[in-house]
């Protein structure tokens, strides 16, 4: 059996003293700077390379990705303490997480967090292990066409994220749409709606712009008034699940994981959908959407398991094709390459110990987290009794730490404060940020797509519909928009909202 | 007395500058260097720099830390660094971009010739020309006979205007006196995706990229652009050979420090850099990496100026003929 003694190569590398040193490393590491709210993995692999010229390959490499996962994992801390998501998919996290820790279920979100994170990554590593090579053959079928269509499924079913009106959710996409066209125009290399100002070139920071509309916007909010801000102070009632909530996250969890696995292998901007996918199927299939933006269960357990499942699958498209399916894979092929070993299809025979070392690492390093996670619940709540005068300015300064350090661009730090501005007005406005924030990752992607396939096709509008697999994503996204302006449905669901009001 | 007291510092920094800049030749470098890489982490030339860095560091006896300002194709971090103080403790490690920037952007917030001192250059990376693996033609002149037969239908990919694979991309069309349809995308990550999973046909891109591709058997190879055929890749003829004559294209890079960097600074970074690349360690890498080492006479202050201006003027027409531009 192949698959067996692989594994057992891969433990044995992995079990190493060494390497389980690493992991813990990269895994503590990751946590911090996941808690650290605007520093992410990007900017601290980038810092740690050069630390990592002086190790054994397989022992930096098990550290980098540590960080990365553990990244993944601390970002939900901040997203439900204090609405401040470092990471693209804890955005999702922080609609419901940070509702439920307003509500003093703080320990709650947070454990429900880490078990669905740990189930997801124990699934997915498996299905890494297991079907790395086979899965890979999917994502190279997927062209410009078949992630337009994906863009389109991921749009439409982004005006489930809101929880008030229609009408705003799709202002709001439209906005992000918008925001996101800001750059340089790939095609052509033209700036767009840069201002004549150079720093961005590239487009807005994402991590600016999320810092801004969340986390900044949320601390302008709190200062309003006396009232509002005991709230964040509220007192703290039981730090773990209860049995109810263990029976209401099962689901939740199981779909997440399913989803985030297979969004997570497609290279380029799946994994960032993973999280708001989910987050709309548990809407869709909940028997009280209405608790969705107050604080639902399965509003935290299914998103946290889908990022945590697609930040474990990212590492195939890397492992099998050399390629990297997002910065931080591109980082790692940087200290793989340093390490003399060039990312390319054959990693997997050449480099067996490598290979299998990490996939086993993935699995130890996901219970490293568990383990250290659940008994700092207890500290991360304390931190909300942390006054606000001293909390705000820390969280404040390590937000512009944290941007500033992505790019070393001064710019993006004006951005997280016109934004914060923006966000601030938004929540006045009674418009949420969640659907915004998805239209602006997904903006420039659905563009870039549409573009390429109708290049790729001389034009013809049909390569939509005649690839089998962008018809099928089609076909989706038109059966959500259906279900979404069904009568029976959208009764339904203003019934429901008009009860909160 | 506050104007006072601010003159006073002024005047005092002042000496303080002087004194540093006339004892720079002897004690350079006396603290942490800076090198500039105008690209994200973790790319080519990011990759490039950090084995030259670590070795160059371990000569001078001074750490020289990376610093990664990415975007804009480049010009931000070039940009950085013409305005930061000459005192050899800022540095530039650009590529070719340097030059074709020069005409790509028609406003730069520096004069791209007359806004740097040149330490060296650090080496040049050849070039591939690839094609999806389940393309018919069997060799280069196959594929240009096809690509001319085909001119509506191939597609040619590139990692977006100023790209590494958008400039040879241009210089093949120009060779082959044909227009093809270009798809651009961003960055070489997803360029290569496509080009292997055959949704692109043609792909003209650095060894780097390209190597493991096509020893592994996933992509097609049918020349080089360096003068002479890659140790690590002996069956694929160069491009003189297989039938286009005169082309040749690298991705060289280049040491750069702020205009007025003392001539006693650079020499001493150029001598550093000379012996970095000499380092058995960063040879070794870089053959992994489907390149070598610039010679020594090519490691020096004089020879990378030359190189820049040849290359300025070698570009701007090809860019030109092309029409496009990056602002």
């Amino acid at each position: 059996m192949d698959l067996v003694s692989n594994l057992a190569l891969g433990f044995s590398t992995a079990l190493s003293p060494e390497n389980l040193a690493f992991c813990l490393i990269g895994v503590l590491l990751g946590t911090l700077i996941g808690v650290l709210p605007g520093i992410g993995a990007t900017a601290t692999i980038a810092m740690l390379l050069p630390i990592t010229f002086k190790l054994e390959p397989v022992s930096s490499l098990i550290m980098l990705a540590g960080i990365y996962y553990g990244a993944q994992y601390g970002g939900s801390t901040t997203a439900i303490l204090i609405n401040m998501p470092g990471e693209s998919s804890s955005a999702v996290t922080a609609i419901d997480g940070y509702q439920m820790a307003r509500k003093g279920r703080a320990g709650a979100a947070l454990s429900i967090a880490a078990l669905g994170s740990f189930f997801a990554g124990t699934v997915s590593t498996f299905l890494v292990a297991i079907f790395a090579i086979p899965l890979t053959a999917i994502a190279l079928k997927f062209g410009a066409a078949e992630y337009f269509s994906l863009m389109v499924v991921g749009l439409v079913s982004s005006i489930a994220l809101a929880h008030g009106s229609i009408v705003k959710a799709l202002a709001m996409v439209a906005l992000g749409l918008l925001l996101g066209l800001v750059g340089t125009d790939i095609y052509t290399g033209t700036p767009r709606f840069t201002l004549g100002i150079r720093e961005y070139a590239d487009g807005l920071n994402f991590v600016a712009v999320a810092v801004g509309v969340f986390g900044i916007a949320e601390i302008l909010r709190n200062l309003e008034g006396e009232k509002t801000r005991s709230l964040l102070m509220a007192k703290v009632s039981g730090l773990w699940p209860t049995r109810d909530d263990f029976r209401r996250m099962a689901g939740p969890v199981l779909r997440g994981t399913a989803i985030g696995s297979a969004l997570g292998i497609l290279p380029g901007g799946g994994a960032i959908l993973a999280a708001f996918a989910s987050y709309t199927v548990e809407k869709r299939v909940s028997d009280n959407p209405g608790e969705f933006g107050q604080g639902a269960i399965a509003g935290v357990a299914g998103p946290e398991s889908a990022n945590n499942a697609g930040a474990q699958t990212s590492f195939i498209p890397l492992l099998t094709l050399g390629i990297p399916a997002n910065p931080v894979m591109a980082l790692m092929v940087g200290a793989m390459i340093i390490q003399g070993i060039v990312p390319g299809p054959n990693v997997a025979t050449e480099q067996p110990t490598l290979f299998w070392g990490i996939i086993a690492s993935m699995w130890i390093g996901n219970l490293m987290l568990v383990v250290l996670n659940l008994p700092l619940i207890g500290l991360w709540v304390k931190l909300l009794t942390v006054p606000y005068y001293v909390l705000f300015p820390i969280i404040m300064a390590f937000c512009s730490i944290g941007v500033y350090s992505v790019n070393s661009n001064v710019y993006d730090l004006y951005a997280v404060a016109l934004f914060g501005l923006g966000g601030y007005l938004l929540v006045k406005l009674r418009c949420e940020p969640a659907p915004l924030l998805l239209g602006f990752v997904l903006g420039p992607l659905l563009e870039e797509n549409l573009r390429r396939a109708m290049i790729l096709s001389r034009g013809d509008p049909t390569t939509f519909v005649t690839r089998p697999i962008s018809a099928f994503l089609l076909a989706l996204a038109l059966a959500v928009l259906i279900i979404v302006f069904l009568p029976s449905v959208k009764k339904k669901r203003e019934e429901v909202f008009q009860e909160e009001d | 007395m506050k104007t006072l007291k601010a003159l006073f510092g002024v005047s005092a920094a002042l000496a303080v500058s002087l004194l540093a800049t006339s004892a720079l030749g002897q004690t350079y470098p006396e603290r942490t260097i800076t090198m500039v890489v105008p690209f994200a982490a973790g790319g080519p030339t990011d990759t490039v720099t950090r084995l030259v860095a670590e070795s160059m560091s371990k000569d001078l006896g001074q750490q020289i830390v990376v610093e990664n300002v990415g975007g804009a194709g480049g010009t931000l971090g070039a940009g950085r660094v013409a305005s930061a103080d000459p005192d050899g403790y800022t540095l530039l490690l650009h590529h070719i971009g340097m030059a074709t920037s020069a005409t790509l952007y028609r406003k730069l917030a520096y004069d791209t010739l007359d806004g740097f001192e040149y330490v060296g250059l650090v080496t040049d990376v050849p070039m591939t020309i690839v094609a999806r693996k389940d393309l018919e033609p069997t060799d280069l002149k196959g594929l240009i006979d096809y690509m001319k037969a085909n001119k509506d239908t191939v597609t040619v990919a590139n990692a977006g205007i100023g790209a590494a694979s958008h400039l040879c991309g241009m210089l093949l069309m120009s060779a082959m006196e044909t227009q093809f349809v270009t798809v651009p995308y961003k960055g070489t990550g997803p360029a290569m995706t496509d080009l292997l999973g055959g949704q692109v046909d043609v792909m003209c891109d650095q060894t780097t990229n390209t190597t493991k591709q096509i020893q592994g058997g996933t992509i097609k190879a049918y020349a080089v652009t360096s003068p002479a055929r890659l140790d690590n890749l002996p069956d694929v003829p160069t491009a003189e050979e297989a039938g286009l004559a005169g082309f040749q294209v690298g991705i060289w890079h280049g040491i750069y420090a702020p205009k007025g960097t003392p001539a006693e600074v650079t020499e001493r970074l150029s001598k550093s850099l000379q012996v970095a690349l000499k380092d058995p360690n960063v040879v070794a890498r870089f053959a992994e990496l489907g390149t070598a080492p610039s010679a020594e006479e090519e490691a020096t202050p004089a020879a990378l100026k030359a190189k820049l201006e040849g290359e300025i003027a070698r570009w701007k027409p090809v860019i030109e003929a092309a029409g496009q531009y990056a602002d």
